[in-house]
């Protein structure tokens, strides 16, 4: 395999790291600072692809669609933490597991039901179009790159949120000891939904970013779901650090593995198995990446509970 | 004694309702499957109902015990094998094997790393289904014929099936009830409670809960076995995450801690599909609050419910 | 001394910068009970998740019946005979009292890989387990589910459940902590009366108990022990008259 190819799965991966982050960050706060599993997060990322995506349609612009679409993500992400969500803080994992469980079905069929079965179709924004030479003979899609400085730039301004701001400070305290941050005397009810608010704004994001390049359809936030869910089990419940280096890893894990390990069999098969074996085991890598990390570090790289 | 009898009564009513149903008007072919998936995943529904109310292990992918029972039917079906002799306990066996492999990994966490590890694993078996080319891969598998018994094709009779499929879903309660009363099911249950105390006299949990893990695997591919003889077809989507839900949903529906529960929540969960299915192509837009709903009310579950009516009568 | 039940050997703890155990050694006799006391702050907790099992020292060593134990964890050192009640009672709610006991009794009768005849029929795990709940006077309760008990009666469960592993030694996590002066004397009424049977090491906090039922005595203070004697020699100390200055005790 050349470099140049190397290079453009590295950066592949790189990119759908910073998505996954973007989702993962609001994840794993939500978590931290409120023990809450949120199976949904994943629709919120879905809602944000498909309220881009019609928002662009009926503006005709895509930045306008991204304008428009991130309120209404946020309102919709509320709506639910007032109907379903906040009953569910005080009840056991298991039972929170189910519920958000159901809010998944029901929503995957919503979104079915109103804009039918087949993939949207989202044209990129004409501004980002087109490719950049990097080096001699390496061409990069400018929206990947895009994608890739505001993922970064979002990871930047959320670093400098929860660690230089008060804010951010209880955020911390919460995700560490969120019994103490409450006896303290802090709107506890407020931090949470202020928590909850700015992770489902974050997944809605990454959803507009994604719908371009992207498949936007039914279920397309189930898979994104579960890789969140193993980022931020390798990072460390409540840690937005261990979010990040788990996301780039992940993604890069996923994208490197599904390109060469077709071509790394090929050296101990003939070509039809090698294909197979390959993408399954490729399916497989983040998974077992996933294992080995807890059986060394069984609370994630930056584990940041105490209380 | 009698809270005993009346605890049994609900279950003992279903069971024989079970028994008699092919003669209650579900004799259709339609309505036997339909039950015959419903005891099936009611026997998966319990083996999780034991490790989960009895030990407290959470899995989010005990589907995959079911799909590697019924992936052996298949490839033993492609090999020419469909003894009843050989199939069984190699589905067993390797739904027990895997159960103790990923559960040696598993167990060592808690909480939710092990519902992620739990998931992970489910996720490693549904994507090994999708990309056996030979077994059909993501489209599925059909099988060239049922399992047979010493060469007869017995389990193609309707009737027999139904009462094989209540029969070792009548196995499998009395099976994960004698062991929860047993010095193991008292460990298990202990540690449940409190994983310090059992330890501070003495136990380690962790093989008893490796154990059980293990026996759950080895029931869940059982009723694998079966339902890949329901209907002759198995797809890795049988392996898929959400049906681990739909088994851990079961389970909540019918009351953690109670086996027999299980059983109750998914009749409930499998016949209330299959009827919102026919009143609508958008089921789960009803079914997904529903979920919410039981989840948010049913304390108890449906094993409680008729305490929670009969308490309610008392005081009112 | 005769061959110490329990020894500690230069152990040492620290947290961060802190050193909560600092230079720890003790010896404990057959027999008898040897009390360890100290103000707040003293470390007595620290000290006691190292030996019982649940904590590993950084340095020095545990001895339990001449054998290392620094290195096992704590379900190893319970099998060997170290019963530990703990402060905060750790019973099992959803269990009966008698069951709670049986559970002892169960890890020590053989194996527990045994999946057929119920647990709760096998007389002979009965029969200990009510012996141990008369020790303490719960026997009239032993059908009650555990998580319906007062305060005082789970500070007795846990007491039973101790007794009923026949330990060699009886490790007690201040066991009066909380208790109202009813409860107390009775609780001391039950601790005289195992004197001789059992070896305990007491770990408490009131004074006037410790000084009615304690042998020897030990007193932490910021991590160290300061001095080891008999409770005359420890009442008349200058030392630990000023390490509880100020503390509205003896």
């Amino acid at each position: 395999m050349s470099t140049q190819l190397l290079l453009v799965q590295a950066l592949n991966g790189l990119q759908f790291g910073v998505l996954l982050f973007l989702v993962a960050a609001g994840l794993t706060l939500v978590f931290g600072v409120m023990d809450f599993i949120n199976l949904a997060h994943g629709v919120q990322y879905m809602l944000g692809a498909y309220l881009g995506a019609s928002f662009a349609a009926w503006t005709g612009g895509f930045w306008a669609g991204l304008v428009l679409a991130l309120p209404v993500a946020l309102a919709c992400g509320l709506v639910l933490e007032v109907l379903v969500f906040r009953h569910l803080y005080d009840r056991d994992h298991l039972s929170q597991v189910l519920a958000t469980f159901g809010v998944i079905l029901f929503l995957n069929q919503a979104v079915r039901a109103i804009w039918g079965t087949a993939p949207l179709q989202v044209p990129m924004p004409e501004l980002l179009t087109g490719g950049i030479t990097l080096m001699p003979g390496l061409q990069y899609p400018v929206y990947r790159l895009a994608i890739l400085g505001a993922g970064l730039a979002t990871a930047g301004l959320l670093w400098l949120l929860v660690e230089r701001t008060r804010v951010g400070a209880l955020v911390r305290a919460g995700a560490t000891n969120a019994p103490m941050v409450a006896a303290l005397g802090v709107d506890i009810r407020r931090l949470f939904m202020l928590v909850f608010g700015f992770g489902a704004m974050l997944a809605g994001f990454a959803g507009v970013m994604a719908a371009p390049i992207l498949s936007v359809e039914p279920g397309m936030g189930d898979t994104v779901l579960i890789l969140a869910f193993v980022v931020i089990v390798i990072g460390g419940i409540g840690s937005v650090r261990g979010a990040f280096l788990a996301a780039l890893l992940v993604g890069l894990i996923e994208t490197l593995g599904r390109s060469l390990m077709p071509d790394l069999m090929r050296l101990f098969l003939a070509p039809s198995p090698a294909r197979q074996a390959g993408a399954a085991i490729a399916s497989m890598l983040v998974y077992i990446a996933m294992a080995a990390i807890l059986a060394v570090r069984p609370q994630g790289l930056f584990p940041v509970r105490t209380g | 004694m009698r809270t005993r009898i009346r605890e049994s009564a609900l279950p003992l009513l279903v069971l024989a309702l079970l028994a008699a149903a092919p003669f209650l008007g579900f004799g259709e072919g339609w309505a036997m499957t339909l039950l015959a998936r419903a005891m099936i995943l009611a026997m998966a529904a319990v083996s999780l109902s034991f490790i989960l109310g009895g030990a407290g292990l959470i899995s989010l992918g005990h589907a995959a015990m079911l799909g590697f029972g019924a992936y052996a039917v298949v490839i033993l079906d492609d090999a020419g094998i469909t003894e009843a002799a050989v199939v069984v306990p190699v589905a067993v066996a390797a739904a027990a094997g895997f159960a103790l492999l990923t559960g040696a990994v598993a167990i060592r966490t808690s909480g939710v790393h092990f519902i992620m590890i739990t998931l992970a694993f489910g996720q490693m078996a549904f994507f090994t289904a999708a990309s056996l080319a030979g077994y059909g891969g993501d489209d599925g598998y059909t099988l060239y014929s049922r399992t047979s018994l010493d060469g007869t094709r017995w389990l193609e009779d309707r009737l027999v099936f139904h009462y094989a499929c209540l029969g070792l879903l009548v196995l499998s309660l009395l099976l994960c009830r004698m062991l929860l009363a047993s010095r193991f099911g008292r460990v298990l249950r202990a540690a449940k409670e409190s994983s310090l105390r059992v330890r501070a006299v003495g136990f380690d949990p962790y093989p008893y809960r490796l154990v059980a893990y293990g026996i759950a695997g080895g029931i869940a591919g059982l009723a694998g076995v079966m339902l890949a003889n329901a209907t002759e077809f198995v797809a890795p989507s049988y392996i898929a995450w959400q049906r681990s839900g739909d088994l851990l949903f079961m389970v909540i529906l019918g009351g953690v801690g109670s086996l027999h529960g299980a059983v109750l929540g998914a009749l409930a969960f499998v016949l209330v599909e299959e009827w919102l299915g026919h009143i609508t192509e958008h089921w789960r837009l009803i079914f997904g609050p529903l979920l919410i709903l039981a989840v948010l009310f049913l304390r108890g579950g449906l094993a409680g419910l008729p305490a929670q009516l009969l308490g309610a009568r008392n005081r009112g | 001394m005769a061959e110490p039940i329990l020894e500690l050997a230069g152990l040492q703890k620290r947290f961060g910068g802190l050193a909560v155990t600092e230079d720890v050694s003790l010896r404990v006799a057959p027999g008898g009970i040897h009390a360890i006391i100290g103000p707040n702050g003293a470390g007595k907790t620290t000290l006691i998740h190292q030996i019982s099992g649940t904590l590993r020292p950084d340095a020095g060593r545990i001895l339990f019946g001449g054998r290392d134990v620094t290195a096992l964890p704590l379900q190893r050192r319970a099998r060997l005979g170290l019963a530990r009640s703990f402060q905060i009672t750790c019973i099992l709610p959803g269990f009966t009292v008698l069951e709670n006991a049986a559970l002892a009794v169960q890890a020590r009768s053989g194996s527990s890989f045994r999946f057929f005849r119920p647990a709760a029929s096998e007389t002979a795990l009965n029969r200990q387990a009510m012996s141990a709940l008369e020790q303490v006077g719960l026997a009239g309760r032993a059908t009650t589910p555990a998580g319906a008990l007062s305060h005082g009666e789970k500070r007795q469960l846990e007491l039973a459940i101790a007794l009923a592993m026949q330990p060699r030694l009886l490790l007690l996590d201040e066991p009066l902590a909380g208790a109202g002066p009813e409860e107390t004397e009775r609780l001391v009424t039950i601790l005289r009366g195992l004197k001789g049977a059992y070896t305990i090491l007491l770990v408490e906090h009131d004074m006037q108990a410790v000084f009615a039922l304690a042998d020897r005595i030990s007193v932490l203070v910021y991590g160290r022990v300061i001095v080891t004697g008999e409770p005359d020699a420890i009442r008349g100390n200058p030392e630990v008259r000023a390490a509880y200055l100020g503390e509205d005790d003896a």
